[in-house]
């Protein structure tokens, strides 16, 4: 039935009125995570004017944040347009991404050994030419053997079983036994995109609605409040200490648990990054140890967010996975429900591109095993590259084969770049008026806490930007440096932070450090009480 | 002892709703019995390579170069890859930030979008932006992402197409959402019909749903019918009127197995109508590596483009991707080499050619034995697949074979699935796993088995059939419409 000459009016009518409303609100949008209120939902067309506004959109998604990718980011895409059109415009020449875990994209190379070995799954046809034997490695092109061997048909452009290829879920499960001590079920991994679509998953299935709750670190990796946000939870924040070097505290565990409790929230799991995210410290054993013991206590899921599990700087800490310290503790599938992610992004393998990572599921039910199972499928499987790459970092080349010496250095100098550039880009923020930063025992950012004169705060508040943000712009605008404020990550109301990675190359830190320098000193004197 | 979290009465009851048959029952016990040693022919999901389908050598050779850029150091790099490949991963490497081992854009590189959009101006005839354009992992992620971003919880109600291909009603069911069905008519080639639609958008607003999205599938999918210009016209004007954004599902827009309706993109329609409809009908769609001629089902590679989606809800959009930081880049490599494969002259054009060629002939050589060797079957009626990758029959179930199957536990046509799936290790997924009228029975199986082996699995499928019929058989008459 077509719409009458006056429905059509009011239907226009409507739709200008919302198109007036959308740019006054416009301006709030990106700066502050407060939800646009949504129209309410009508059940006639000519209510709603768009199908698809900013007005009726998921209101999940409007409240949801991403500080990694966000204001800071676009500002320095701008910037760096701007540098293209018109260089010399600014004091620097580019612009430094130090606001994203992406090692590659910063010069760092590849592990040689892992891609001759995607490269000849890639183009399997390789494996049966002479020339091949030229080119690769002899281990390479076995394992690549080995790996092609187990996918069905030798397709690797196939849609996998929807946990992963079973043969490399073994290979995995292999790997984590002999990593942790205690046997890994290749049943219990789930090969995903990279390890964001796994914590995801488990947001999802832990989340009835907006009274269950889960307990994060703050500071935290913003994909765990965005993915909250987005499955319409509730994050129930635990804050680390940062005068103990980001210590977990039990205490404020209980403390946080009860205070929610109190307020009618099911607080369903807790969620430990180690080494953590921005703050970079690795927990002692002993820490980890009460932890579990507080999960099983308390009936919470333990979802151990483990990327950063090679990124080990100091030679007082290691790593533990928390599967371990649980067996160790002799705790099993019935005592305790503990989800551990990894992935290829980190370490020192760096292949965020590759999306690829998995989680470990133990001491649930079978039919919800099926539940999950079930989830995957629909998506039907990972990517078959990021699947192969799991494998890879969890049996990567042992003593003896071709290729061995060739990756160890490769690794180790990696690692030991990663833990010089820690260290020294750790001393330059120290140094730098109220600044202070802790160390980066592991993972690949510092967080460091940036003290800001009240004129500044001042300044930040006319403009309608939180101080941290204020500061990290103008770092921007004067080197190009681009740094994530504080803010993304969560931070003691009233403290301000930036997180920087360690990831520029060893040789651009110098100039790094001095242009950051600069800008710190002419920053405290423009706005010095 | 309180339920813990993970426990199953604890979790979240959309997870429980949702239901994905293409992965489901008849999935798992063919596995099963996989394990036990049958050889099982699993035509139950549109996967090419995992039945025999080859590769495009071309994309797998830019995309090993492109993993392992030290080959292309290498002086006998010219012994193992032909000059245009090496080439071409060189260039896809210098518009990386990072070779494949980095987070690209959120959206996906900014030169492989570009190729998508010159491809769509191609295809279609009217500029396409590359701003609108974001690349994901899989087009079924592209879905879930846009599902997201409309539904906002039970109130909202999303038309999609009886029968369908299940991502759909199972990611309104994970989101919360309502599935509002209107009904494709079989006995009309599964066509769409626009009566249809307003009683199915009556019936969802008669039930309190603000209507907002509309799907639809072309090629179908289980279906396979292409829609005609007219058709889509049809249904862009629908949205109008409406005021739904439309989902248009084209990831088998190369499966195309007949010449009378070459595919149309929505996009293109919704041009050639001109305003005020092209300038304010909101339309997402969705195009995937996984099917065409390349079938690169495991690379998981996929896009969307917006039409007349408000910047902000893009931004929004765009701020949603960024949490999972970037699609996998490989997959984007395949997507730029699909959209922009060889050309006549280059060095591998003639072997490209041949590749994509010998296989979308032989695809439309089996669709048709399949529709031919189903209707052959006396209690089968098969519409032909005119594109996409399916067979779809109809099987009509005696009275018997109904009552056995209810006495089993099981949907009609679960059992049947089952019991073909135990006499002749042939996997399909049952038509309720689609969704169709009530008692009219059908099962998903795919034309992708090799060629060679079609007539054998047909007359296997007809022995299994004829003897199944044999069993409950009763001449009072069948269960059909």
């Amino acid at each position: 039935m077509r719409k009458s000459a006056a429905d059509r009016f009011r239907h226009l009518f409507n739709r200008s009125l919302v198109f007036v409303r959308n740019q006054q609100n416009q301006q709030h949008h990106r700066l502050s995570p407060i939800p646009l209120s949504s129209s309410p939902f009508s059940s006639m067309a000519s209510d709603s004017p768009f199908p698809v506004t900013a007005q009726n959109i998921n209101p999940q998604v409007l409240k949801c944040q991403y500080a990694v990718r966000g204001e800071i980011v676009t500002l320095a895409q701008n910037l760096q347009k701007d540098l293209q059109a018109n260089p010399g415009a600014h004091s620097f020449d580019e612009i430094i991404y130090c606001n994203i875990g992406n090692p590659q994209s910063l010069g760092q190379q590849p592990i040689t050994f892992f891609r001759e070995v995607l490269a000849l799954c890639d183009y399997p046809a390789l494996l049966d030419k002479s020339e091949t034997q030229g080119l690769f490695s002899a281990d390479s092109i076995e394992r690549a053997w080995q790996i092609v061997d187990q996918i069905p048909g030798r397709a690797t452009g196939a849609y996998s079983h929807s946990q992963g290829i079973q043969g490399l879920r073994d290979t995995i499960a292999a790997g984590i036994g002999e990593r942790d001590g205690f046997p890994c079920n290749a049943d219990d991994i789930f090969l995903t995109d990279g390890a964001s679509p796994a914590v995801h998953m488990m947001m999802q299935l832990l989340t009835r609605s907006e009274k269950d709750g889960i307990l994060c670190p703050i500071p935290q990796y913003p994909l765990y409040s965005a993915s909250i946000t987005l499955h319409g939870g509730h994050l129930v924040p635990y804050y680390l200490d940062e005068a103990t070097g980001w210590g977990l505290e039990i205490s404020e565990l209980k403390k946080q648990l009860e205070d929610a409790k109190s307020k009618g929230i099911n607080v369903r799991a807790l969620v430990v990054i180690n080494p953590g995210n921005p703050t970079g410290q690795v927990l002692a054993e002993e820490n980890q140890r009460a932890i579990v013991e507080f999960c099983k206590k308390e009936g919470l899921v333990l979802l151990a967010d483990e990327v950063y599990q090679e990124n080990v700087y100091v030679p007082e800490k290691k790593f533990h996975s928390f599967k371990k310290v649980s067996r160790s503790m002799g705790y099993g599938d019935n005592d305790l429900c503990l989800v551990s992610f990894q992935s290829v992004s980190k370490g020192y393998h760096g292949e965020c591109g590759k999306r690829g990572g998995y989680m470990e599921v133990t001491g649930f039910s079978p039919d919800v095993r099926e539940q999950i199972y079930k989830v995957a499928s629909v998506n039907l499987c990972s990517n078959i590259t990021g699947q192969i790459l799991a494998s890879l970092i969890m049996s990567p080349p042992k003593v003896g084969d071709e290729s061995y010496e060739s990756f160890m250095a490769e690794k180790n100098a990696i690692l030991s770049s990663l833990t010089k550039r820690a260290k020294s880009l750790e001393e330059a923020l120290n140094k730098l008026e109220g600044v202070t930063c802790n160390k980066a025992e592991g993972a690949m950012y510092l967080f460091p806490r940036i003290r800001l004169p009240e004129k500044a705060i001042k300044a930040a508040e006319a403009e309608k930007t939180a101080p941290d943000a204020f500061y990290c712009k103008r770092l921007l605008n004067a080197t190009g440096i681009v740094v994530v404020p504080g803010s993304g990550f969560g931070q003691v109301p009233g403290t301000w932070h930036f997180r920087c990675t360690i990831l520029p190359q060893e040789d651009r830190i110098p100039a790094i450090v001095t242009r950051l320098t600069e800008f710190h000193e002419k920053f405290m004197n423009e706005f010095r009480d | 002892m309180p339920p813990k979290p993970l426990d199953y009465e604890s979790i979240n009851e959309n997870v429980k709703k949702a239901q994905y048959a293409v992965r489901g029952e008849l999935y798992l016990r063919a596995t099963e019995l996989q394990k036990e040693g049958k050889k099982i022919i699993f035509t139950n999901v549109g996967n090419p390579h995992a039945l025999g389908q080859k590769p495009l050598t071309f994309p797998r050779q830019v995309v090993a170069l492109c993993q392992a850029p030290f080959l292309l150091d290498d002086p006998n790099v010219g012994l193992l890859f032909p000059a245009d490949a090496i080439a071409r991963a060189k260039q896809y490497l210098s518009i990386t930030s990072g070779g494949l081992g980095a987070y690209s854009d959120s959206r996906g590189i900014p030169g492989v979008r570009k190729e998508v959009a010159e491809f769509i101006q191609r295809r279609d005839g009217y500029p396409s932006d590359p701003e609108l354009i974001y690349l994901t992992d899989g087009a079924s992620k592209a879905v879930m992402q846009t599902l997201n971003t409309i539904i906002k919880g039970e109130g909202d109600g999303i038309m999609v197409p009886v029968p369908q291909y299940p991502l759909y009603s199972a990611t309104i069911a994970l989101l919360g959402g309502t599935l509002v069905p209107y009904y494709l008519e079989e006995t009309a080639n599964w066509g769409l019909d626009t009566n249809e639609l307003r009683k199915s958008i009556t019936e969802g607003r008669r039930k309190g749903l603000n209507v907002k999205a509309m799907v639809i599938i072309n090629p179908g999918n289980p279906t396979g019918q292409c829609l005609s210009a007219e058709n889509l016209r049809e249904v862009l004007q629908f949205c109008y009127d409406e005021n739904l954004v439309l989902l248009g599902d084209e990831v088998y827009q190369t499966n195309i197995y007949q010449d009378e309706r070459p595919f149309i993109s929505s996009k293109k329609v919704l041009m050639d109508i001109g305003p005020p409809l092209s300038k304010e009908v909101q339309l997402v769609s969705f195009h995937s590596v996984s099917k065409g001629f390349l079938g690169e089902c495991g690379q998981r590679g996929g896009y969307f483009e917006m039409t007349n989606i408000p910047p902000e809800t893009v931004d929004e959009i765009y701020k949603v991707a960024s949490i999972s930081l970037s699609p996998n880049v490989p997959a984007q490599i395949f997507m730029g080499l699909m959209v922009n494969p060889p050309k006549p002259g280059d060095i591998s054009y003639d072997q490209f050619f041949r590749e994509s060629k010998g296989i979308l002939e032989s695809l439309r050589r089996r669709a048709r034995i399949m529709t031919d060797g189903f209707n052959s079957c006396r209690n089968v009626v098969c519409n032909f697949t005119e594109g996409a990758m399916y067979s779809f029959p109809q099987v009509r179930l005696p009275p018997k074979a109904l009552e056995a199957a209810k006495q089993a536990g099981k949907v009609a046509d679960v059992f049947y699935c089952l019991k073909l799936l135990e006499a002749t290790g042939i996997s399909t997924v049952p038509g309720s796993g689609f969704g169709q009228k009530d008692g009219v029975f059908h099962l998903r199986t795919t034309i992708l088995p090799a060629e060679e082996e079609m007539p054998a699995i047909m007359d296997s499928f007809k022995k299994f059939n004829d003897e199944f019929m044999e069993q409950y058989e009763d001449h009072r008459g069948y269960s059909r419409l």
